[in-house]
């Protein structure tokens, strides 16, 4: 996708969400909503079960208005996390400027981790997109449980975090962290556009 | 424009807070319409709270708005300047006339005015000026206009007919967005609560602000741990602790977030303490803070290259050179590749350096010329040390042909010889300059290429020697071509300056000037001059009596008429060198009155050319004839003597009888003495 229009000063930014189920993707989103003014803010767009699942997939646009002139627009995607919705998760994936992988922090969802970040990998790969160009940072979250429950942050690291990206601990249930993760993967889709790998 | 605006100084990079935002608006509002809104408008400040930022800023938004717009920046003391210039050229009108076709005019630093009653009245001249024609002026000042000392009343009730705003000192939270833009400038991070430290100090001048966020940077860099809010007050110092209470509450906000979301009971107990306490949870201040970093982190990356660009600017305007091409490349959307330019920018410049290095060498006057600042036109500069190449080339030198020890020497130019010889011993000390004053030939340009010569040898500098028209000439062409600064440094390179005919300069003002001024350049540093003149110097008019008066303050010597022993040691010389020595010829050759060594010659080379001609011998019979018109010559030889004597053989002097009884050269008279020179000797 087109991600900076010098000629229309516009820069556009697809954020994607991504993560096994009940990681808190979702979460993540309506936190950044509840924090967003009304005036910054498109409707989010939620679609979910009757279990609060997230059957297709969330969307939320943010206004950041102008900035050195460009008007910036970020556009928050999350995937539905559960594994049989893979062809959704291609779909929201394709264009993306960056990923967020929340995973969940606790011991027992270990292998679910793993298995999302196999399949982000594959999902990039099937479109041609090597995950080691993509910006990418993780979100280890849940890490407000109790600790005998959770892995900590380094053992999070040591676990998914073989490439050593940004990585941020987060409680998004409560906000914590959630900013962060954002600032962090935003800046690092800037950083990419700057360099000039996506202009339009 | 005066000064081009700071790039970096634009409403985007102003961080407005409550303290500021009415001047903002005030800004804005202009540089969307000027000349309509406030006009004057009239902002005030202490120092470092932005004034010029804002001023600038709004100079680039106007310009953003409408391209079109004649923006003049200039500071007060550039204003008094330029208009003291203008004065003292002579230009006063067209230094008000450019003002008035300034659309948006910014004047820096107004406080200034004081005491300062003919600036007051041009300004308020000015003011009235571009008000009428709905152009507007903004002014910036440290104090209010009634607090501007000796401030014209008329000039005050003007400023207050706009808007006069004053910008005072930025709150806490405007420090701490300050602190954190400028932060992320720096690609420099910090523990939660430092900046907010820093902040809730005694310091609200931006400019010591920023002063504080730089020894925070500087801190850190050296220390392996990130610093603490403690150390950064501790480290900050002179600043105490501001005492308007917002201190200590902020601060925990913004540093003990966690111990009050817990005690809000938004956290749970049990936190692991890897978990980064959510920054301002209670308040929406976490999107703000999002915004303004993605808005640091757009500007850094995402118009990076404006802001390289920008620095560029700054820093070669800085080293005093042009920018407008850098300049142009703001004004487009997208530069592909900034680098590439920037580094071309830079290759320009480090040419027009060597360029003027070596210009330096040729031509000094021309070091800080305008052809080298501007890297936009490499053309201008390569052409201007293409014509310092040209001039310097080394000036006419002395006849190579001309030699001292060829001069013939005669008891009448003793005086000359003797200055000549003193000069070669001690160029440019005891006799500075030598003039020396003769008729037509007699030896001047001679004597003076010899010296000329003697000195080359001597000191082994470069010698001009060369004539008046010449110098004169070659200043007319060097004004035809816009070179003379080329031209006049060509000469004060010169070891020694030998000026020929110095009595042709007269009434030519330019060359008098010139000569003028590098008589005291060469006189200063001792090097030698000498000049000729066929005129007295007393009785050469058209001379200015300060270049007179100057060339009288060396030696003036007098070279007079050759004289016979000289005439004769020409003759001598120069039958010699045609190997047809002939004393009979060479005394009556010298006996011949000549008032000048060329005439000498001329007569000479005359009999010389004739028996040339004829194939005979040089002779006194013959100089008679040719310079006398004495006739007959000798009658027709017989083939045979005439062989003979062409052979070189010497006849007997009996001639064999071809008709009648034999005949003995001896008894005829083949030679008559020319009788009026024989007079003529008989008179001197």
């Amino acid at each position: 996708m087109s991600l900076v229009n010098f000629t229309a000063r516009e820069i556009t930014c697809k954020i994607v969400y991504y993560g096994p189920g009940r990681s808190g993707k979702t979460t993540n989103l309506q936190y950044v909503y509840g924090r967003v003014p009304e005036s910054r803010r498109g409707r989010m767009v939620s679609l979910a079960t009757q279990t609060d699942r997230t059957l297709f997939f969330d969307f939320l646009p943010l206004e950041l208005g102008s900035i050195s002139g460009f008007t910036t627009k970020f556009q928050l995607y999350t995937v539905p996390g559960q594994s049989y919705y893979n062809a959704t998760r291609k779909l929201v994936l394709q264009g993306a400027d960056g990923v967020v992988f929340v995973a969940d922090s606790q011991a027992r969802r270990f292998d679910d981790n793993l298995e999302s970040l196999q399949n982000l990998q594959d999902n990039l790969l099937s479109q041609g997109v090597d995950i080691r160009q993509l910006p990418v940072v993780f979100q280890y979250n849940k890490q407000d449980l109790p600790r005998d429950l959770i892995l900590t942050h380094e053992e999070m690291d040591d676990a998914l975090n073989f490439r050593s990206v940004h990585s941020f601990a987060g409680d998004a249930l409560h906000g914590s962290g959630v900013f962060e993760t954002l600032r962090g993967i935003s800046e690092l889709v800037l950083k990419r556009l700057a360099a000039g790998a996506v202009v339009g | 424009m005066t000064v081009t605006l700071n790039p970096l100084y634009r409403f985007d990079t102003f961080v407005v807070g409550s303290a500021n935002r009415l001047a903002v608006t005030a800004a804005k509002a202009v540089a969307e319409s000027p000349g309509t809104v406030y006009n004057p408008l009239f902002i005030y400040a202490r120092p470092g709270l932005g004034k010029t930022h804002l001023l600038m800023g709004l100079g680039h938004a106007a310009r953003a708005i409408d391209p079109n717009l004649v923006v003049e920046y200039l500071t007060l003391d550039e204003f008094v300047e330029a208009f003291h210039a203008a004065i003292a050229a002579g230009h006063g009108e067209a230094y008000r006339k450019r003002f008035l076709d300034v659309d948006l005019l910014l004047v820096d630093d107004v406080q200034f005015l004081t005491h300062r009653r003919e600036m007051q009245a041009e300004l308020l001249r000015l003011t009235d000026a571009l008000q009428t024609t709905n152009r507007q002026i903004v002014l910036t000042s440290d104090r209010p206009p009634a607090e501007i000392e000796a401030l014209d009343e008329r000039l005050i009730r003007r400023f207050a007919g706009g808007l006069i705003i004053d910008v005072s000192a930025p709150d806490y939270e405007t420090r701490v967005a300050i602190l954190r833009r400028k932060a992320e400038e720096r690609r420099a991070s910090f523990s939660d609560g430092v900046l907010e430290a820093v902040a809730s100090l005694e310091i609200d001048n931006v400019r010591e602000l920023l002063g504080a966020l730089n020894r925070l940077v500087a801190f850190q860099a050296v220390n392996d741990k990130p610093i603490t809010p403690p150390q950064a007050r501790e480290l900050i110092g002179g600043a105490t602790e501001r005492s308007d209470g917002v201190t200590a509450a902020r601060r925990d906000q913004a540093t003990g977030e966690r111990a009050s979301a817990e005690s809000a009971g938004t956290m749970p107990s049990e936190q692991p303490a890897a978990v980064p306490p959510p920054r301002r949870a209670a308040d929406a201040d976490e999107f703000s803070d999002f915004l303004s970093e993605i808005s640091a982190t757009v500007a850094q990356q995402v118009d990076a290259w404006r802001t390289q660009i920008g620095a560029a600017i700054l820093r070669w305007e800085g080293e005093g050179y042009r920018t407008g091409r850098l300049q142009k490349l703001l004004d487009q959307e997208l530069v592909p590749d900034p680098a590439h330019a920037l580094q071309s920018f830079e290759c320009d410049v480090q040419r027009l350096r060597e360029l003027e290095t070596e210009t330096a060498e040729l031509a000094p006057d021309l070091v800080g010329s305008a052809a080298f600042r501007d890297p936009g036109d490499l053309a201008a500069a390569e052409s201007l040390l293409s014509r310092a190449r040209e001039g310097a080339a080394p000036p006419s030198a002395p006849s190579p042909l001309w030699k001292l020890e060829e001069w013939v020497e005669g008891p009448s130019a003793k005086v000359a010889i003797e200055g000549a010889r003193t000069v070669l011993q001690d160029p440019g000390g005891r006799y500075n300059p030598l003039v020396i004053v003769g008729g037509s030939g007699a030896g001047k340009t001679h004597l003076l290429h010899a010296i000329g010569n003697g000195l080359a040898e001597r000191t082994g500098g470069s010698i001009a020697c060369l004539s008046a028209p010449e110098y004169t000439g070659e200043l007319i062409e060097a004004i035809d071509h816009d070179a003379v600064g080329i031209w006049r440094s060509r000469y004060r390179r010169v070891g020694a300056f030998l000026l020929d005919d110095v009595h042709l300069i007269a009434d030519t003002d330019r060359t008098q000037d010139e000569l003028f001024l590098l008589y005291n350049t060469l006189l200063e540093s001792g090097r030698q001059m000498i000049f000729t003149s066929a005129v007295p110097l007393s009785e050469l008019a058209g001379l200015e009596p300060r270049l007179r008066t100057r060339l009288e303050g060396g030696l003036v010597v007098e070279l007079p008429p050759p004289d016979r022993e000289v005439r004769e040691r020409v003759v001598a010389r120069t039958l010699e060198a045609k190997g047809a020595a002939d004393s009979d010829l060479m005394e009556h050759l010298a006996n011949r009155p000549a008032d000048s060594i060329r005439l000498v010659v001329a007569q000479l080379q005359r009999v010389l050319n004739a028996a040339e001609a004829r194939s005979v011998p040089p002779s006194v019979a013959l100089a008679r004839e040719v310079l006398d018109g004495v006739l007959p010559g000798p009658p027709a030889e017989a083939p045979a003597a005439a062989q003979a004597r062409k052979s070189g053989q010497r006849s007997s002097g009996i001639v064999a009888p071809t008709v009648g009884g034999a005949r003995s050269r001896e008894k005829m008279v083949w030679e008559w003495p020319d009788l009026s020179d024989r007079v003529l000797e008989d008179w001197r």
